[in-house]
């Protein structure tokens, strides 16, 4: 983490261990990921231990501790959207792209994801694609989806 | 700003949304919260722009927030000067231009994709909007102003009698406004329905010199979007609602801790917030009372358990959101140690209209233990999916059937209460929903998903569903929880996989209430609800799976093969071209072959076939 990111954090937090999870999501919006060198200078900022650091941000989904690739697919495995078919389009999205959920394409383009739910449950199944909701997928639109980027 | 300050520009607020009612300019209102979005809202509103700018028509578009049936999204209204507003469903960008010349250009009203208009009585024959089946026997409280107003604009909510219940609040002491919320009869939303009266007084007796209020809009349930729809549809009812609880208990801080995976929810909020302060409805001495107040968002990080009082308190201290023995319960030492009220967004949403309009307006509606209305996700199989806000005590089947239209397949079961709650089948159809009875079941309220699933669905498969979300939740704290879902996952991946034996289903159900005893917090208390209510209710179903080795709804991965019948598939290889893993194979107008080695059940070859009109349905699932 570079010095100019982290004074700009240093206006904005008081450096209070409460503002931990905080600092750590502003973190990764600057740098998509947490960095082992960036857990370090929040250690030294906010007087807790690294392991201290790494535990909780293990302890929450959102945080990535590799680089993400350049777009982000969400499968939302809700319960609406696991009754109208979220895994088989989570299963063919993985046989598509070569990768399980969690890991990104080796070509560093896209990372998997499962969520949790997106809420937009009365439109089952859901997938974000770098944010944008797709609704009423299904294993076929999926598969267009992923298409079309390749050939973009 | 002081009382007289607000007043005016209450009046004022009045007058500008008055213009909008009586425009003089046409404005199209679209449907723009998530699900909105999802279904294409955006496109649709930048065809309208386009059509509007090519033909040079002035008119002004308000996105709004979801009105409640999301599946006739995306929504489009069109009200003309002077006349009602009228509402059109499912409108695509290339369905605007046909829908906005009939207004424009025809001075008519267009009847492709009509929902309802939104006047009163007759018109043209078309139905009113909150006529519709969906929509009428619906009761809208806190759901008033949700696709009404426009959630950006502090002056929409002050024009429909915004923050009045507050104001009535500043003339009130706080015990007078605790015994309006007591007679109202009002119960946490959020899943437990503790009331939410005595949570309060519990905190305000304790000696403090600070109190905390926390918002929970880390609506975690999947299967779950009232609290998001509600933030993104009427932002200013749950802040309404947090400073008349803050007042009430004596906080003068005040949280929103919110899931950071509505982002949507979280720009409206920090907007009204932002307004709230410059109109002087929040910071010191609000509307030059005594009583000072401040709100803060805190972004959620991707943990159901944080929605369990104790651990939300923990993660916003900045910690591992992992809950804590109770008690002390958090009225009495909470967030730092200090007394701390956590209240659901729908609870805190209410409070406004229950201070604005009296509690025994409020009573009215319920049974005698479970007062007021609800809102629940209506999802699933059923026809007509979305928000519906309905008064307690209504059946089941009322809601399924009369709101929701049913299911196309015959109806299987209706969940309630998400991972923690249960599966209820047919006969329970009858069922009141209200606090007791739900519990009583089995299943429990919740925070208000209600899935409802069809003949195609697997109980099991949907029961190992929810183990596999506990116990991918669960914090690990607790060996019960951490160690026994794990094994409750695996013997239902057992049952699904044909492999289990019936000695298997009594050690799940004996498992089940290891669990449920040896949990410290709700999490692993409720989570073996599901398994144990589906076994109940559904136990044939099981034993389909453990000795015929069958899944009856066609569902179960290991236990089904896709087969391509001879006589019927024409050869069009569309199948072919589909299949990740090249398993179909077969020259043009030929049969296909299926190779099942490769197969990987991902319904694809099912689909494309099923919607071709000429093989139709060569391709059939059996189990």
């Amino acid at each position: 983490m570079s010095k100019a990111g982290l004074s700009a954090l240093a206006q904005e937090f008081k450096g209070e261990r409460g503002d931990l999870i905080p600092i750590l999501q502003r973190v990764q919006d600057l740098f998509g990921y947490l960095r082992p060198e960036a857990i370090r200078h929040i250690s030294r900022w906010l007087k807790m231990s690294e392991n201290e650091i790494f535990g909780v941000a293990t302890f929450y989904a959102q945080f990535r501790f590799h680089p993400a690739g350049q777009h982000h697919i969400k499968i939302c495995l809700g319960t609406a959207c696991h009754v109208r078919g979220g895994e088989q389009i989570l299963a063919t999205a993985q046989q598509r792209l070569g990768i399980k959920t969690g890991e990104t394409t080796a070509d560093g383009k896209y990372d998997l994801d499962r969520v949790a739910c997106l809420g937009c449950c009365a439109l089952a199944p859901v997938v974000a694609f770098d944010g944008r909701v797709h609704s009423q997928m299904s294993v076929l639109k999926i598969q267009k989806i992923l298409d079309e980027q390749k050939s973009d | 700003m002081s009382k007289k300050a607000i007043d005016e520009r209450r009046r004022q607020a009045a007058a500008k949304w008055e213009a909008v009612q009586k425009n003089s300019v046409p404005v199209i209102y679209i449907g723009a919260a998530s699900c909105g979005l999802a279904a294409g809202a955006a496109d649709t509103q930048e065809a309208v722009e386009d059509y509007l700018e090519k033909k040079g028509i002035t008119a002004r578009i308000i996105p709004v927030g979801c009105i409640g049936p999301c599946y006739l999204e995306p929504l489009l209204d069109v009200q003309m000067p002077g006349k009602p507003r009228i509402s059109y469903s499912n409108v695509l960008p290339k369905d605007v231009p046909g829908i906005l010349s009939g207004f424009f250009e025809n001075g008519e009203i267009s009847r492709n994709h009509l929902a309802g208009h939104f006047g009163d009585g007759e018109l043209d024959g078309i139905p009113r909007f909150f006529d519709l089946p969906m929509l009428k026997p619906q009761v809208r409280i806190v759901l008033r102003n949700c696709g009404i107003i426009d959630p950006d604009e502090l002056d929409h909510y002050l024009a429909r009698d915004g923050y009045m219940g507050f104001e009535k609040c500043l003339s009130m002491t706080w015990q007078e406004v605790l015994d309006t919320v007591k007679r109202s009869g009002i119960r946490g939303r959020g899943g437990a329905g503790f009331p939410t009266w005595r949570k309060w007084l519990t905190c305000r007796e304790t000696e403090s010199a600070e109190r905390y209020l926390i918002c929970n809009a880390d609506e975690g349930d999947p299967g779950a979007f009232m609290n998001r729809s509600l933030i993104e549809g009427d932002p200013h009812a749950v802040l309404e609602g947090m400073l008349i609880a803050a007042y009430t208990i004596g906080a003068s801080q005040g949280y929103v801790y919110i899931r950071a995976e509505y982002p949507l929810a979280i720009k409206r909020l920090k907007k009204a917030i932002g307004q709230m302060r410059e109109a002087g409805l929040l910071g010191p001495h609000i509307l030059g009372s005594d009583f000072s107040f401040d709100i803060k968002i805190k972004e959620g990080a991707g943990a159901f358990v944080c929605g369990e009082e104790t651990a939300l308190i923990a993660s916003i201290e900045g910690k591992r959101g992992m809950p804590r023995t109770r008690p002390p319960f958090p009225a009495v030492a909470g967030l730092r140690g200090k007394p701390t009220i956590i209240n659901n967004v729908e609870t805190l949403g209410t409070l406004p209209n229950i201070l604005r309009n009296g509690a025994e307006w409020y009573a009215g509606y319920g049974t005698d233990s479970s007062k007021g209305t609800k809102t629940f996700s209506l999802v699933g199989k059923v026809r007509r999916t979305g928000l519906i806000e309905v008064p307690l005590g209504m059946t089941l089947r009322e809601v399924i059937y009369d709101i929701g239209g049913g299911t196309q397949k015959p109806f299987k079961a209706v969940q309630s209460g998400g991972p923690s709650g249960g599966c209820l089948s047919e006969e329970f159809l009858d069922l009141p929903i209200d606090y007791e009875h739900l519990a009583a079941a089995g299943a429990i309220m919740g925070s208000g998903g209600l899935i409802v699933v069809d003949s195609d669905t697997c109980i099991v498969d949907m029961t190992k569903y929810f183990m596999d979300f506990t116990q991918r939740e669960s914090c690990g704290k607790c060996v019960p929880c951490r160690v026994g879902t794990r094994h409750m996952v695996e013997i239902l991946q057992k049952v699904c996989d044909g492999k289990a034996e019936l000695a298997d289903l009594d050690k799940l159900e004996k498992l089940g209430q290891t669990v449920k005893n040896g949990s410290l917090c709700a999490l692993g208390g409720t989570a073996p609800n599901p398994a144990l209510t589906s076994l109940k209710y559904f136990r044939p179903e099981f034993i389909s799976h453990v000795k015929d080795k069958r899944c009856p709804a066609v569902t179960c991965k290991n236990l089904v093969i896709y087969r391509v019948i001879a006589g019927k598939c024409t050869g069009c290889q569309r199948c072919v071209k589909v299949c990740p893993t090249g398993a179909i194979t077969g020259p043009r107008s030929e049969p296909h072959n299926l190779d099942q080695s490769k197969c990987i059940k991902c319904r694809s070859c099912y689909e494309i076939c099923r919607f071709d009109a000429i093989a139709g349905d060569a391709i059939v699932i059996e189990s």
